[in-house]
C-alpha cells in the first residue's frame, strides 16, 4: 500500500514538471500552430540561468536564506528564459512566419541544437553535469498512509507541486478573464479577423512566448532544486514528455496540457512499478498509452470539441 | 509528420558535428617547438586518443586525454623514438559508441597513426574495436573492463581473443563484480542488496558478475531494476525497490546517475549505502549527490600511495593541466608508454614507419612489460591486463578514501 502512496506521489511530482513545460507547447500550438521543439531548451536554459543567478549575483551571505535565495534565483531563471524565448520569436520564427509549415518547424529543431550547444559551450564546466542547490527548506513532508508506513516526499517537491497548480490556475484565469487574453483567444481563432478588430498579432504572439518560457523557467529552476543536478540533456527528454503530454491531452488545451502531464508523470512511475518488465520499460507504456489514445480520440483527450484554445 | 522532421534534423546535426570536427587539427611536423637535440628528421607520428572530451563523463575523460598527452610529452623529449617527432590527436567520443566508431574511423585514415588509446566506455569500445582492427592498428584501452571485450561472451568457460589489436591495462569485471560482492558480504557484513543498472555493456556486465559472486556467497539480491542512462528522476525506481529494505544498493552504471541517485535514496527514506564499480569512482560523483558510507570499486591500487605513482603525479601537477588525472589517468599514462616504448623496440634505431611495421608492433606490445604508474604493466594472451589489483573506496568525510586494496582469486 505504501508503496502505491509513494509511486502516486513521485507520479505527480514528476506531472508538475511535465506540465509546466507542456503549457509552453500548448499554448504556441494554439496561437500559430507550431510545434515549438525549441521549447525543451528554454526550460534547460531557465534552469542555467537560476544557477547561474545564484552563483554569480547572489552575494554568499544570502545564499542559505531560502525567503531571498529561491525567489532570486526563480527570477534569475525566468529572466533568462523569457529573454531566450524572445529572441528565438524575433530572429528564428518571425522571419518564418507566412511561410510553408514545415520551414519553422525545421528552424525549432536547429534551434534546439543550438541553444544546447550554446551552453554546453559558453557556461562554465556545463561540458558535465552541474549541482544545483537545494534552495528550500530541507527535511521531508511524511503523510501517513491506511495500512500502516508513511509517504516521503521532500519539502521542495512538495512546493514545485503547488506552484506548478497554482501557475496553471493562473494562467488559465489570466486567459480567460484578462483583455490580453482576450486577444490571445482571438488570435487563435482566426488570426485574420483578430487583426481587422486592433489584436496586434505580433504583440499578442510575443506574450504567448514570454508566457510558457516563464513558467518553463520556473519549472527548470525547482526540477534543479529538487534533483541537486542539472545538465543540457534535461530539456530535450523533459522537453519530449511535455510534447506527448500535450498531445495527449490536446494540443491547444491549457487543461488538456496540465492533465496529461499528470497522467504521463503517474503511467511512467506506476508502470515501472506494476506493469511486465518494471523500471527497463516505463517510456514504452507512456508511448503505448499515448497511441491507444489517439487511435480513439486522435484530437487528444480535451481536443478540438471543448476546446479551450490558449 | 514526424519522420519527415527527424531527417532534416539529422541533416542540422550533422552539419553542426561536421563544422565541430573541422576545428581539431592534426600537427604537422615543424621545425620550431619541441625538444630539440632530438632527431626528427622522418616526419611525425601521430598517437591518437578516443575518449568523451564532452558530455557528462568528460571528467574521465580530459583525464585520459591529458595524461596520454604528458607521456607523449615526455617521450619526445628523451627521444624515446629515434627519428620521429610523436603528436597527439584527440578525438572527443561523446561516450556514444557510434560516435566512437566515427572518431575511430577518422583517426584509421591516417597513415601515421601508430596506436589508439581508448576508450572510456566499453559500449563504445565494440564498435571501435572493430575499425581499428580493420586496418591493424593498436589500441590500447585504459578503462574498459568489460570482460567480454577481450575474451568474448563465454569469458569463463571458453574465452577465445577477440581482436589482436586490442589490449587493455585495467582489471576487468569479472574480477571487480566479485571483488566487490566479497567486500560487501564479508568485510561490511551486508547480506541483503539491490541492484539497480543502467542496462549499458559496462553496468550490466558489472552487475550480472556481482550478481553471480554475492549469490553464491549466500547474500540475498532482493530486487533488480534498471534505469534510463540519461534519467535524472529516480524516484520511481527507488520507490520500488524500498519495500524490499535492501541493506545496500548496487548500481552498475556511471556517477552522472549514481550521484544523484544515491542522493534520491537518502531523500527518499532508503538510506542504505550505494556501491558501485570504477564508472562512480570519481569526485564529481561526490558532488553530484554521493553521500557519506558509499563505497566503489576501482582498477589497480590508489594512484597516491603507489611509489611507482609518485612520478606520474608529480609530472602531471607540473604539466599545468587544468583538469584533475581523475580515475583513469595513471592508466591512459601507462597505455600510452607502452604503445610509444613497443613502438620504439618495434622501429629501432634506424627502423621506418609504414603499414608493414604494425603487425611487429602488436607482437612487441604483446611482450611488452614495464612498472608503471599503476604497477606491473603487461599483457596475457587475450590482451588483458596481468595486473589484477583492485580496491575498494569509500566516502568518508566528503572524500573518496582506499578502505582496502587486493586481488580477486576464484
Amino acid at each position: 500500500m505504501t508503496t502505491l502512496f509513494q509511486q502516486i506521489a513521485n507520479g505527480i511530482v514528476l506531472g508538475a514538471v511535465i506540465g509546466l513545460i507542456a503549457l509552453g507547447y500548448t499554448m504556441v500550438y494554439g496561437i500559430i500552430q507550431l510545434i515549438n521543439f525549441a521549447h525543451g531548451e528554454v526550460f534547460m536554459v531557465g534552469a542555467y540561468g537560476g544557477l547561474a543567478t545564484y552563483a554569480y549575483i547572489l552575494p554568499t551571505q544570502l545564499r542559505a536564506d531560502w525567503q531571498i535565495a529561491l525567489p532570486a534565483v526563480l527570477l534569475g531563471g525566468m529572466v533568462i528564459a523569457v529573454i531566450t524565448a524572445v529572441i528565438m520569436e524575433r530572429f528564428a520564427y518571425r522571419p518564418l512566419r507566412g511561410g510553408p509549415r514545415l520551414a519553422p518547424l525545421i528552424t525549432a529543431l536547429g534551434v534546439s541544437v543550438f541553444l544546447q550547444e550554446l551552453v554546453r559551450l559558453f557556461y562554465p564546466d556545463a561540458k558535465a553535469a552541474l549541482p544545483f542547490p537545494n534552495l528550500f527548506v530541507g527535511g521531508d513532508l511524511r503523510i501517513p498512509v491506511p495500512g500502516g508506513g508513511e509517504v516521503i516526499l521532500t519539502w521542495i517537491k512538495v512546493l514545485l507541486v503547488i506552484v506548478a497548480v497554482l501557475l496553471a490556475i493562473g494562467l488559465q484565469m489570466y486567459v480567460n478573464r484578462s483583455r490580453m487574453g482576450r486577444a490571445m483567444r482571438a488570435t487563435a481563432q482566426d488570426a485574420d479577423t483578430a487583426k481587422l478588430m486592433g489584436v496586434n498579432p505580433d504583440r499578442v504572439i510575443v506574450l504567448t512566448f514570454i508566457l510558457g518560457a516563464a513558467l518553463a523557467g520556473v519549472g527548470g529552476v525547482l526540477y534543479g532544486a529538487y534533483q541537486n543536478t542539472i545538465n543540457i540533456d534535461m530539456g530535450f527528454q523533459n522537453g519530449i514528455f511535455a510534447f506527448t503530454a500535450a498531445v495527449l491531452g490536446g494540443i491547444g488545451s491549457l487543461r488538456g496540457a496540465v492533465i496529461g502531464a499528470f497522467c504521463i508523470g503517474l503511467i511512467k512511475t506506476l508502470g515501472g512499478q506494476y506493469l511486465p518488465g518494471g523500471t527497463q520499460y516505463d517510456y514504452v507504456w507512456i508511448f503505448v498509452v499515448l497511441i491507444l489514445v489517439l487511435v480513439f480520440r486522435p484530437e487528444g483527450l480535451f481536443g478540438e470539441p471543448e476546446r479551450v484554445r490558449a | 509528420m514526424r519522420n519527415k522532421l527527424v531527417k532534416p534534423a539529422a541533416i542540422v546535426a550533422g552539419a553542426l558535428l561536421l563544422a565541430a570536427c573541422g576545428t581539431n587539427k592534426t600537427e604537422t611536423p615543424a621545425g620550431g617547438g619541441g625538444a630539440q637535440d632530438c632527431d626528427q628528421t622522418k616526419g611525425t607520428l601521430v598517437v591518437g586518443v578516443v575518449a568523451p572530451l564532452s558530455g557528462s563523463l568528460s571528467a574521465l575523460g580530459l583525464g585520459i586525454k591529458n595524461s596520454a598527452d604528458l607521456a607523449v610529452k615526455q617521450a619526445n623529449e628523451a627521444c624515446t623514438v629515434k627519428g620521429y617527432k610523436l603528436a597527439l590527436q584527440a578525438e572527443d567520443d561523446q561516450a556514444n559508441p557510434q560516435i566512437g566508431a566515427q572518431a575511430a574511423t577518422k583517426l584509421s585514415s591516417d597513415p601515421n597513426i601508430v596506436a589508439v588509446i581508448g576508450t572510456l566506455n566499453s559500449s563504445v569500445a565494440q564498435n571501435v574495436q572493430p575499425v581499428l582492427a580493420d586496418k591493424n592498428i593498436l589500441q590500447i584501452s585504459p578503462a574498459n573492463t568489460n570482460p567480454t571485450l577481450t575474451r568474448g561472451e563465454d569469458f569463463l568457460n571458453a574465452p577465445k581473443r577477440q581482436f589482436e589489436t586490442y589490449f587493455r591495462v585495467c582489471a576487468t569485471d569479472d574480477l571487480q563484480g566479485p571483488f566487490a560482492a566479497n567486500y560487501l558480504f564479508n568485510k561490511a557484513g551486508k547480506k541483503s542488496v539491490a541492484i539497480i543498472t543502467d542496462g549499458k555493456t559496462y553496468g550490466d556486465g558489472l552487475a550480472a558478475e556481482f550478481r553471480k559472486q554475492f549469490e553464491s556467497l549466500g547474500g540475498t539480491v532482493v530486487a533488480q531494476e534498471k534505469v534510463g542512462e540519461k534519467d535524472t528522476d529516480f524516484s520511481g525506481v527507488i520507490a520500488k525497490v524500498a519495500p524490499s529494505s535492501p541493506e545496500a544498493v548496487y548500481y552498475g552504471g556511471e556517477y552522472p546517475a549514481a550521484g544523484p541517485l544515491s542522493k534520491q535514496m537518502a531523500d527518499a527514506g532508503l538510506n542504505v549505502p550505494l556501491f558501485g564499480g570504477d564508472g562512480i569512482f570519481d569526485d564529481k560523483f561526490i558532488e553530484l549527490g554521493g553521500k557519506e558510507g558509499d563505497l566503489a570499486t576501482s582498477v589497480g591500487a590508489p594512484t597516491d600511495t603507489l611509489d611507482s605513482a609518485k612520478a606520474f603525479v608529480d609530472a602531471y601537477a607540473a604539466g599545468g593541466y587544468s583538469e584533475g588525472y581523475s580515475a583513469y589517468g595513471a592508466f591512459s599514462y601507462d597505455a600510452t608508454n607502452a604503445a610509444i616504448k613497443s613502438l620504439a623496440t618495434t622501429l629501432g634505431d634506424s627502423g621506418t614507419w609504414g603499414e608493414d611495421q604494425r603487425e611487429k608492433l602488436l607482437e612487441n606490445v604483446g611482450k611488452y612489460s614495464a612498472d608503471g604508474a599503476t604497477g606491473e604493466v603487461a599483457f596475457d594472451e587475450y590482451g588483458d591486463s596481468t595486473n589484477k589489483l583492485l580496491t575498494v573506496y569509500q566516502v568518508t568525510g566528503g572524500k573518496w578514501n582506499p578502505a582496502e586494496t587486493g586481488t580477486f582469486e576464484k
